[in-house]
């Protein structure tokens, strides 16, 4: 018996085993992740120098207070959060029929189909896609073309007219850069609502019918449940991904300010580190808040 | 067929079948997973569905469900035509393989289902799962998680769940498939019980000969997409009509048509029975209207009340339980024989 050799003893030692395999990937995520997460926390406690642009490495909440004390930096995390929460709703709506027909009917051939067809627009640049965009919604770009050739410019125009969304046309238009975002962030939504639906035995629903549910009852009452962890999983990517973005809001739409934005300038042309790292720990918090209200939902029960 | 009245409820004479098949077929691309089968369950009746996997006995259950739809044929329901009746219309419930419990509900909001989604109260549906799982012995666990079940008690909130809504037909998918010897037995007195103090119509799959027979009134047994044989468990046991029933109800001998010839002089194929065929001693005399066979003893297989001899002779190997022998060392020759009554005539074997 080779009892001297390292794959003997870690034979016998199960826990020193695990302890080797995990090392290297938790000292990663403890001192890279999350430590860079606390010293970006901590960089929001101090502030800078009016005078002398310099940060004081002092902990203070000055910063902070001047974050929610100004109606400008309010109105920026209040239009990132909205834009956050129209994007995840319209994600999770689109996101469903799909990846219901991938889960549930789709087989072999179809169904890799359809997630190589989710997965596709990933391989490409991101900046080249919201380019691509800019110019499909721009105002002589191809979608106005195909509506103005369908007769339906004048709705267009009519939505374009919507106050506090609208725009001279879709590319400088917050309608514009919700299309995007949501665009953008599809596959984040599909695929996760994907896995959890494929979860969800079938004989589960046929037993929901086979006790009289109409596939209406079955589907709130059975299958939603039932894919609620893979939805909240879905929504976290949309909602965390659209709060941090400062590309999309920077390419297309109107000029008004997001989170992202905000900690690109501050951290950057302003030089305000304090400020930016106060900025970033918003949509933490609003995260935070989104999946214990998820929790208390009932998302997680059925994990 | 000629149904059977229930307890002198003093009805007409004339009661539509609880189920009908006419011509039923049922295909998946090129495999007809149902071939051209017809059949009537009586109101009230234990009927089992009986076969090896593949067989179409599942198939034939999904299609009473609702969950198939047949390509040729019609299925009645109470003499009404359900083709085209999706499962949630049908006044059937079906105990799943699986169990196919809620995990998201507790047991007792999984009892309740079927009451919820029919719109009936909440006080009023409480108090009937509540019963219902009495029924099963389950007080006491509507609280908890499918999760946090044994498989048997699994078992019994599946059993539960089906029978809250009153159906007039319960389906049963290998519903014992899953538990230990022990409990499948217990499970089996009780799922007999439960359906003779109910008066509901049963029809219950398995691969399980013993299960078939010790419960049911009928038993159809299922060979590739169609029925072999029809009957009660006694005949079908004692009077297996074609070689496949004969040999997975109770494995018979099957005797085919050559060997037949060289034993009895006809060609005409027969069955016997393990347990009719006794051993003699060298010397004894042949009994009466006994047919011999002599061969080395290959092998015994202990069965405790029996032991399961395989003789090899010329042509083929003949498994026998002789009562009261003890077997010889394997390789010995041994002599059996067994009584012409106790030979079953079989249909020749249909060509494949």
């Amino acid at each position: 018996m080779n009892t001297g050799s390292l794959g003997g003893l870690l034979y016998r030692r199960p826990r020193l085993n695990l302890f080797l395999l995990l090392l290297p990937p938790l000292l990663w995520f403890g001192t890279v992740y999350i430590g860079s997460l606390l010293a970006l926390l901590m960089q929001s406690f101090y502030a800078i120098d009016e005078f002398t642009a310099t940060i004081v490495r002092k902990p203070t909440l000055a910063t902070y207070a001047q974050l929610f004390s100004q109606p400008a930096n309010m109105d920026i995390v209040r239009r990132t959060l909205f834009m956050a929460i129209a994007v995840t709703i319209a994600c999770s709506i689109i996101a469903w029929p799909i990846a219901y027909y991938m889960a549930r009917h789709a087989r072999g051939r179809t169904k890799a189909l359809f997630y190589v067809a989710v997965m596709l627009p990933m391989w490409t640049s991101y900046l080249v896609k919201v380019y691509a965009w800019r110019l499909i919604l721009a105002k002589q770009g191809i979608l106005f073309w195909i509506f103005d050739h369908l007769g339906l410019a004048g709705g267009l125009e009519a939505l374009l007219a919507t106050p506090g969304v609208g725009g001279p046309s879709l590319s400088s238009s917050y309608i514009g850069m919700f299309i995007v975002f949501v665009y953008m962030w599809l596959p984040f939504m599909i695929l996760p609502l994907a896995a959890a639906l494929e979860r969800v035995p079938a004989s589960l629903i046929q037993a929901a019918a086979d006790l009289g549910a109409t596939p209406r009852q079955a589907l709130r009452q059975v299958i939603l449940p039932l894919a609620l962890p893979g939805l909240a999983a879905g929504s976290v990517f949309t909602f965390s991904l659209t709060l941090g973005d400062y590309i999309i809001p920077n390419v297309v739409g109107a000029p008004g300010y997001f989170i992202g934005m905000m900690v690109y300038q501050q951290q950057g042309t302003a030089g305000n580190i304090p400020l930016a790292a106060a900025f970033s720990v918003v949509p933490i918090v609003l995260i935070g808040v989104y999946l214990s209200l998820a929790k208390r939902l009932g998302a997680f029960d059925a994990l | 067929m000629v149904n059977r009245l229930r307890g002198g409820n003093g009805r007409a004479l004339i009661i539509p079948a609880a189920i009908e098949f006419r011509g039923v077929t049922r295909t998946y691309g090129v495999t007809r997973a149902v071939d051209d089968v017809s059949l009537t369950v009586a109101p009230g009746e234990f009927f089992s569905m009986l076969g090896p996997s593949g067989s179409g006995k599942t198939t034939c259950l999904r299609l009473i469900a609702g969950f198939e739809a047949p390509d040729a044929g019609a299925v009645f329901l109470e003499g009404r035509e359900v083709s085209s009746v999706p499962p949630y219309e049908r006044d059937v419930n079906t105990v799943f393989q699986d169990y196919a419990l809620f995990p998201h509900m507790d047991v007792l909001t999984n009892v309740a289902y079927g009451l919820r989604v029919r719109g009936v109260a909440m006080a009023e549906r409480q108090r009937r799962a509540a019963e219902a799982l009495s029924m099963v012995k389950l007080e006491g666990f509507g609280e908890r998680r499918p999760g946090q079940l044994s498989g048997g008690q699994k078992q019994r909130v599946a059993l539960a769940r089906a029978l809250v809504n009153r159906p007039r037909v319960l389906l049963l998918d290998e519903p014992l498939g899953a538990l230990d010897l022990k409990l499948r037995e217990e499970m089996q007195i009780e799922l007999k019980g439960l359906q003779r103090r109910l008066g509901i119509t049963f029809v219950y799959v398995t691969h399980d000969q013993g299960e078939a027979l010790s419960m049911s009134d009928r038993v159809a047994v299922f060979n590739n997409g169609r029925i072999e044989q029809l009957a009660a468990p006694r005949e079908l046991y004692d009077r297996p009509g074609t070689p496949f029933v004969a040999r997975f109800v109770g494995s018979s001998n099957v005797i085919d048509g050559d060997f037949a010839a060289r034993l009895t002089g006809s060609r005409q194929p027969f069955a016997v029975r393990a347990e009719h065929i006794v051993a003699l001693t060298t010397g004894a005399t042949l009994p009466d209207s006994h047919i011999e066979y002599t061969g080395a003893l290959l092998d015994v297989q202990y069965h405790g009340a029996t032991s399961r001899w395989q003789v090899q002779g010329v042509g083929t190997v003949i498994a026998a339980e002789p009562r009261g022998s003890a077997p010889p060392a394997p390789g010995a020759q041994v002599r059996i024989a067994w009584p012409r009554a106790a030979m079953v005539t079989l249909a020749a074997e249909p060509p494949r």
